[in-house]
């Protein structure tokens, strides 16, 4: 299921999320962190796209900005053609009907005092979509969707493995026939063993349903592996967007490089033979980010010039957006 | 052996996907740290008979609470008078069951009226947090501020007497407490992913709390709950015993004991006998309150 | 002659549910210098075996319940949890690193007052000297401007910091073994990446074993010499380490290998193979092989008979398997 239609769903443009800081009684500001700073990117029909990069870069931000569980600072969130990122709260309901959400922690996204089938059967009840026996059925068919024994409707979250829980928690995020999925470390909590269950469950209702994901995760080999395209985020900004498969043969930025060398792969003949690139020091703090590129600090290829000016997310062909001027 | 173990052969659909663990039932569970423990067991077993002797007053005693028997008054514990009479030649035994009702009734009104505020208050500051939370958490400093006494003598002063005021009063001294924990509770809940989630599909503001929210907020309140039941009663009782509770002639634990304050050398049973109601209560409802709270603790699970 | 010598380790809980044969006859040995890795998933008795070791398992629930951990010739297990040889031993001669600093550091102490407190009880140092001693550690491990950042507090240094000075701390008593249980789980990748580094260059330097507890068996295959894989409380495969990852012969093991994605295979080039079923919970269980319910390449012997012994397929390679999956 590539994307055979160049059909644009989401179009993300100078997205910037600035959550203050406040102090004193009078909520004085004192400050700002960015955990997005001006960014565009789009999604396309049918792909996924991966959003990936270390913990505080802003790539569950970007996507709850998405989601409008957050108002954006500033910037231009188009989905299916209207802006949503200044509607207010009681307009955003209908678009909510069209995105799904998968959460990180199977434990924590569900209701624990609510039934299975209730937590899937929610979306539709808000939504008007459907109730009573319809209801009953299309959780049903939801359940077996996901790969649930449709009689363990009535049972409560704790019922249920790790894997199964995530399970509940897709059904829930394609209720409503979503045509975008965003999903937030839908595996990092799991075993070992069930995430590749989860994945292989992502790929196949993709393929099935057509569904577009936005595919949020801090582990590149996963993100490598299910993505037709990759963006890689650094303390607030997209570094590096290309095809999953560009972006192994031939990273650009310093940074991705840095990451895919950094990624221990389970095979010793291979990781004696890979050269290591360990960065030094550590991701400056997003209240206070370094001038011009965020990299640069820690930046093996750094000169005067980045530590001046923002590098731009500029195309390098073939599709390859980096932002280095030193590549 | 068999039969027990969980981890037999999972049958697997076409997904792989194992049929899910059986049943732990939590009621099990909490039955067996609440009657396991011996206090958590007499406390209960006091706070069913208190339940059981304020619903049936009218059957259990023996002679009207109110009506003087001058004739026979202060007399000693006898087959007729179980625990002997007061200055009024009143049936103390009577006096006590039929106190028992009013105490209930003030306990539980009182509790109940609270909480309903208090858990509105506290949710809405939860949630809404910003300036929301900051007016209700300030308006909680105010009530903590003005003690429920002088709530009474302001309202007596006033002109009111009677169960009503007494209620209100006590219920009004609640609020704050009821708030601050709903509050408090409201917000770890909050912090869940569900909630979140629940946003993202859509749910509306007062869906979300209350169906979301309230009901994972709750349980870890009814301890509170059940522990303000005995400070309320304790409450009225200190009030009757000032003379500004429930008005006399009405069986009010507090006020007999004041009534028998006179009499301590001739007849003590008149005060000791509702102090030891009182005592009873409180100790009941506290114990009933630990039980459920060990019960439902999660950080005690594995441990008890 | 091992270093240390675990042999058929079993440490079981009593619950409320039941049984749980936690570690349920570990043995493995670590030689010095040698770096080690102990793989599994969550639950697979890996933290516990080495908790045993170190008889930190509090009890009850937790009960001895048998075998020997042979250390310098003695058995540690016949020591008393909180005697006098045990405390000198655990902390000095053998150390711990934690996956969570923060929970293993005391908040309200400087890192100073910890790491001079090791010190002074094991190495009988005075203060000024274990302070040094405490900064020159920090150094060590590449903690910047370390005279200054030993008065802080743990909840000023960021968590690769943190984990930094829990290595330091390991490190201070010139221990002959260190344990690390999932010590960059908490941490991101690159800070992974930079830790590890790190201890390997230490404990080379240093001529101190490693033991790496794990679930990711690309950390330990950057590193570890010999690999140990864990389910359900027993080591059901162990070897050098690249006779796992080259030629894995149990089938959970390979199962393992095959159900997380490799770095640079094309997208939707291949599918992962995920292992079926859920991990076992370990309440009473069944006397047959514990991953039999989600293995496939089961034969008929492995219902009928109990979990099978290790025996051996390769070169210091051994697997707790009744079927052959040679070739496949």
């Amino acid at each position: 299921m590539k994307a055979s239609k160049n059909e644009t769903i989401v179009q993300v443009e100078n997205l910037k999320m600035y959550f203050p800081i406040t102090r004193g009684l009078l909520r004085r500001k004192v400050g700002d962190v960015k955990a997005v700073d001006d960014i565009s990117f789009d999604i396309k029909k049918h792909e996924t796209l991966g959003l990936v990069g270390e913990s505080g870069c802003g790539k569950t931000t970007t996507g709850r900005c998405i989601l409008r569980l957050y108002q954006p600072t500033s910037g231009k969130i188009i989905f299916s053609g209207i802006d949503i990122s200044k509607l207010p709260e009681r307009k955003i309901k209908d678009h909510r009907r069209d995105m799904g959400t998968i959460f990180q922690d199977p434990f924590g996204s569900l209701n624990p005092r609510q039934s299975a089938g209730g937590i899937v059967g929610d979306p539709l009840k808000i939504h008007h979509m459907a109730s009573g026996k319809e209801l009953k059925g299309r959780v049903e068919e939801l359940f077996e969707l996901v790969g649930l024994d449709p009689s363990m409707m009535d049972r409560v979250p704790h019922e249920f493995s790790g894997g199964q829980r995530q399970r509940i928690g897709v059904a829930r995020a394609l209720a409503c026939n979503p045509s975008l999925v965003v999903c937030d470390e839908p595996i990092s909590a799991l075993d070992v063993s069930i995430q590749a269950q989860i994945i292989n469950l992502l790929e196949e209702l993709q393929e099935k349903l057509g569904l577009t994901y936005l595919f949020i995760a801090h582990d590149l080999a996963v993100v490598q592996h299910i993505s037709d395209r990759v963006a890689v985020m650094y303390l607030g900004r997209i570094m590096e967007l290309t095809s999953s498969t560009e972006l192994y043969e031939n990273p650009l930025h310093p940074y991705t490089k840095a990451l895919l060398s950094a990624i221990p792969i389970p095979d010793p003949a291979a990781e004696r033979t890979r050269s290591r690139i360990v960065l030094k020091g550590e991701v400056p703090s997003p209240v206070n980010p370094p001038p011009g590129c965020h990299f640069h600090p820690r930046c093996s290829l750094a000169i005067k010039e980045c530590s001046e000016t923002r590098p731009p997310l500029r195309d390098v062909g073939n599709n390859h957006y980096v932002a280095c001027i030193r590549v | 052996m068999a039969k027990k173990t969980v981890n037999t052969a999972p049958s697997q659909d076409a997904m792989g996907v194992a049929v899910a663990p059986p049943k732990h039932s939590e009621w099990r569970r909490f039955a067996r740290v609440f009657f396991g423990r011996k206090l958590y067991l007499i406390g209960f077993i006091i706070v069913v008979i208190l339940i059981f002797t304020a619903i049936f007053a009218p059957l259990i005693a023996r002679y009207d609470p109110v009506t003087n028997d001058l004739p026979n008054k202060l007399q000693g514990p006898s087959t007729e008078h179980w625990l002997g009479t007061d200055q009024l030649g009143r049936d103390i035994y009577s006096r006590i069951v039929w106190g028992t009702q009013i105490s209930m009734e003030i306990g539980f009104a009182a509790v109940f009226s609270s909480a309903i505020v208090g858990i509105l208050m506290g949710l809405a500051a939860a949630y809404f947090g910003g300036i929301v939370f900051a007016i209700i958490m300030r308006v909680t400093d105010a009530l903590m501020a003005l003690p429920g006494i002088i709530l009474v003598l302001l309202i007596a002063g006033l002109g009111g007497r009677g169960i009503g005021v007494v209620i209100f009063a006590l219920a009004f001294g609640n609020i704050a407490g009821m708030a601050r924990m709903m509050c408090g509770q409201a917000l770890s809940v909050k912090q869940n992913d569900y909630v979140m989630a629940a946003r993202s599909i859509g749910m509306s503001n007062w869906r979300i709390m209350w169906a979301q929210i309230f009901p994972n907020a709750f349980p870890p309140l009814i301890v509170g709950l059940t522990m303000g039941i005995g400070g309320v009663v304790l409450g009225e009782a200190g009030l009757s015993y000032l003379g500004i509770g429930v008005p006399a002639p009405a069986p009010s634990w507090g006020g007999m004991v004041m009534d028998g304050q006179g009499y301590l050398l001739q007849n003590p049973i008149i005060s000791l006998a509702p102090g030891v109601a009182i005592m009873l209560l409180v100790f009941g409802f506290n114990m009933v309150g630990d039980g459920i709270r060990d019960a439902i603790d999660p950080r005690l699970r594995g441990v008890l | 002659m091992a270093l240390l010598d675990v042999q058929n380790l079993k440490t079981y809980f009593h619950t409320e549910y039941g049984l749980v044969k936690a570690a349920d006859g570990v043995s493995f040995n670590v030689n010095q210098g040698e770096i080690i890795g102990l793989v599994g998933e969550s639950g697979c008795g890996k933290s516990v075996t080495i908790l045993s070791i170190m008889q930190l398992i509090p009890s009850p629930p937790g009960k001895k319940a048998g075998g020997k951990v042979i250390f310098e010739g003695k058995d540690l297990l016949q020591y008393q949890p909180n005697g006098q040889e045990m405390r000198s031993i655990r902390g000095s001669k053998l150390t711990m690193i934690f996956q969570e600093p923060m929970t293993s550091l005391n908040p309200v102490l400087t890192i100073a007052r910890q790491m001079t407190e090791t010190l002074e009880l094991h190495l009988d140092m005075d203060k000024s000297a274990a302070r040094e001693r405490g900064i020159e550690l920090l150094k060590m491990v590449g903690v910047p401007d370390a005279s200054r950042r030993i008065d802080d507090y743990p909840h000023q240094f960021s968590g690769g910091m943190r984990q930094r000075v829990m290595i330091a701390m390991a490190l201070s008593c010139n221990p002959m073994i260190i344990f690390a249980d999932e010590p960059t789980t908490a941490v991101d990748v690159t800070t992974q990446a930079q830790l590890l580094e790190l201890m390997k260059d230490l404990v080379t330097r240093l001529n101190t074993s490693l033991v790496i507890v794990t679930h990711n068996l690309g950390v330990v295959a950057r590193y570890a010499q010999r690999i140990y894989v864990m389910y359900a409380g027993r080591i059901i495969e162990s070897g050098p380490s690249e006779a796992i990852f080259s030629d894995p012969q149990h089938p959970y093991t390979v199962g393992l290998l095959n159900s997380v994605p490799k770095l640079g295979e094309r997208h939707g080039e291949r599918k992962l193979i995920p292992i079926y079923g859920l991990p076992p919970n370990l309440i009473n269980m069944p006397p047959t092989c514990a991953f039999l319910p989600r293995c496939n390449a089961k034969i008929g012997r492995c219902s009928k008979e109990p979990w099978p012994e290790l025996r051996v397929v390769g070169k210091d390679h051994l697997i707790s398997c009744y079927a052959n999956i040679k070739g496949k």
